[in-house]
């Protein structure tokens, strides 16, 4: 990873991949790239989080380094952000950690420093958190059981948005879809500064039977080599000023 | 790949277990649990007879993080803002498991909602001007609270006195709101951002007094602005507010001191707001003259301002 950028592939998804590679497999990739790997897993509301077909919602995370959440569609916007940030703590500590043993040995982390070390370490990690470039991908399962889930998706990105423009680091991002019309991935929204752009072209349809989430997976880390034009363009809120007493 | 379906211990120790710190050795016997919130659960609990309240996590990053904010928070001197801090510590539980906790004061209060019901509107005055106040100690010291809402605010009992609690969004101004609760959040409504800066807590402030009247609150709908007036309007008790309620809804004050003041003037002009006090006397009013003081010095500076600006 270079310094000072995050990478993650957020993926939204309700499990039951069923085409190509194993996704467990490419995740472990992605993270030898750099690049992590959130997941979360959409239920059902009559599912329980045992439901099979979400199992591997956690083992892709975990394999690609990341956080995983299963949710309700109601509970989806705070989730996805929720996610994001846990995942880039995760990601900062990780190379803490690394740091940490290069100077305390093998198998020392956060864990094994005193509270009070523990606390001067967590402020580092929470800076470079609010600072560091982030460039996140969304990738959204859009096959046929997603169909009424996308409406929530997209306000649940909406909402992802505002959240991430209040930090101080620039963020970019990208969208993609699964499954493609003609390859496995289709995309919604190239890479920008701005998550509301994907308004005019948010998939209203869904688009078919399979779920190709490995081979998803593996085209998306593609797509971080081909984010060096963005430059961030970020906007400062302005807050309007009307007097009314 | 067996998938674990449990819940984690933290949530479920025992009363009477004994909480042993691994690096300060002190030790803590579990009474009873008191809550749960986004990262740990809250426990009472007794160390040398002494009440205390200790909050268990596993994720020892997240509480490490509500750690530093408390420490920071103890440094600003006056005002009590969140619960004293007395100790940081881990637990080996006996499934080998490593869980981080802090020990901090123990808060016995009364949710303002029940308060509220229970003594009186009247009460929503001086509990405004007692959250706008901590509120500015707070802000001055470089913080914002962040998740404000009804849950995060307790009555201290005698005297009645606004406590804030669960410092999980306390974030440093200019940087992004860290925890929020959707109803009470700006960015939700689209009529702001989460950015940590005073008028993201103000209008948290607003959004408390309304949850108080519409207890099962209400979902997004159409313009938010329009709807939030249109609660604020349909109570009594609040409508005297809404003009300040309005601007604080739109982030016009910059600083809490700048609201109390909007309040202090409201509160001397609309005696309905604040006279019912002298009628109802509870308890309290019996037992502590302090606070009859204390409110009396409301009073007067409210009049006061209002004498200032006739």
């Amino acid at each position: 990873m270079e310094k000072g950028t995050i990478r993650q592939i957020l993926l939204i998804t309700d499990g039951n991949s069923n085409r190509g590679q194993d996704p467990v497999t490419v995740a472990a990739l992605a993270r030898e790239q750099g690049i992590t790997i959130n997941v979360i897993g959409i239920m059902e509301n009559n599912d329980s989080e045992a439901s099979s077909g979400l199992i591997e919602v956690e083992d892709i995370a975990q394999s690609g380094g990341g956080v995983s959440q299963l949710v309700y569609p109601a509970s989806l916007s705070q989730t996805v952000q929720m996610v994001t940030k846990q995942g880039m703590t995760q990601t900062i500590q990780g190379f803490v950690n690394k740091e940490l043993e290069a100077i305390l040995g093998k198998n020392e982390s956060i864990e094994s420093v005193d509270p009070k070390k523990r606390g001067e370490i967590m402020e580092v990690v929470e800076d470079m958190g609010e600072t560091c470039k982030l460039e996140v991908l969304v990738l959204i399962d859009t096959s046929a059981s997603m169909y009424h889930k996308l409406s929530t998706v997209k306000e649940a990105l909406i909402d992802l948005s505002i959240s991430l423009q209040a930090r101080i680091g620039d963020n970019v991002f990208s969208m993609y879809q699964f499954p493609g019309k003609r390859s496995d991935i289709e995309p919604i929204m190239k890479w920008s500064p701005n998550l509301d752009e994907m308004y005019q072209t948010f998939p209203k349809l869904a688009s078919g039977g399979i779920t190709p989430t490995g081979p998803a997976l593996q085209e998306a880390m593609y797509q971080f080599g081909k984010n060096h034009v963005v430059r961030s363009l970020r906007r400062s809120g302005t807050q309007s000023e009307e007097e009314f007493l | 790949m067996a998938r674990k379906v449990k819940k984690s211990s933290y949530n479920t120790i025992q009363s009477g277990t004994h909480i042993r710190g691994k690096w300060h050795d002190h030790r803590y016997i579990v009474k009873k649990r008191l809550g749960e919130g986004a990262i740990g659960s809250v426990y009472l609990c007794s160390m040398n007879g002494r009440n205390v309240a200790l909050k268990i996590s596993e994720k020892n990053t997240s509480i490490t993080i509500e750690v530093n904010v408390l420490k920071a928070l103890q440094k600003v001197q006056g005002n009590k803002l969140g619960p004293s801090l007395y100790d940081v510590d881990d637990w080996v539980a006996q499934d080998g498991k490593t869980y981080s906790y802090y020990v901090m004061e123990y808060i016995q209060g009364m949710g303002m909602h029940s308060f509220i019901r229970r003594y009186g509107n009247q009460w929503v005055g001086p509990f405004l001007l007692q959250l706008l106040n901590d509120l500015e100690a707070l802000h001055q010291a470089g913080w914002v609270f962040g998740d404000l809402k009804l849950d995060n605010v307790l009555i201290d009992i005698k005297p009645p006195r606004v406590r804030l609690v669960d410092v999980g969004g306390t974030t440093q101004v200019g940087r992004s709101i860290k925890e929020y609760t959707e109803f009470y959040d700006r960015g939700y409504w689209e009529l702001g951002s989460r950015k940590a800066e005073p008028s993201y807590d103000l209008f948290a402030v607003v959004m408390i007094f309304i949850h108080v009247f519409y207890p099962n609150r209400f979902e997004k709908r159409g313009d938010s602005f329009a709807l939030l007036n249109r609660k604020i309007a349909a109570i009594p008790s609040l409508k005297p507010y809404r003009a300040c309620f309005y601007k604080a809804l739109k982030g016009v004050y910059q600083k809490s001191a700048d609201m109390r003041e909007d309040i202090i003037y409201i509160m001397a002009n609309h005696p309905s707001s604040s006279r019912s006090i002298q009628q109802k006397l509870p308890f309290w009013r019996r037992t502590t003259p302090l606070e009859c003081i204390s409110i009396g010095m409301i009073t007067l500076s409210a009049y006061g301002v209002a004498w200032l600006f006739t």
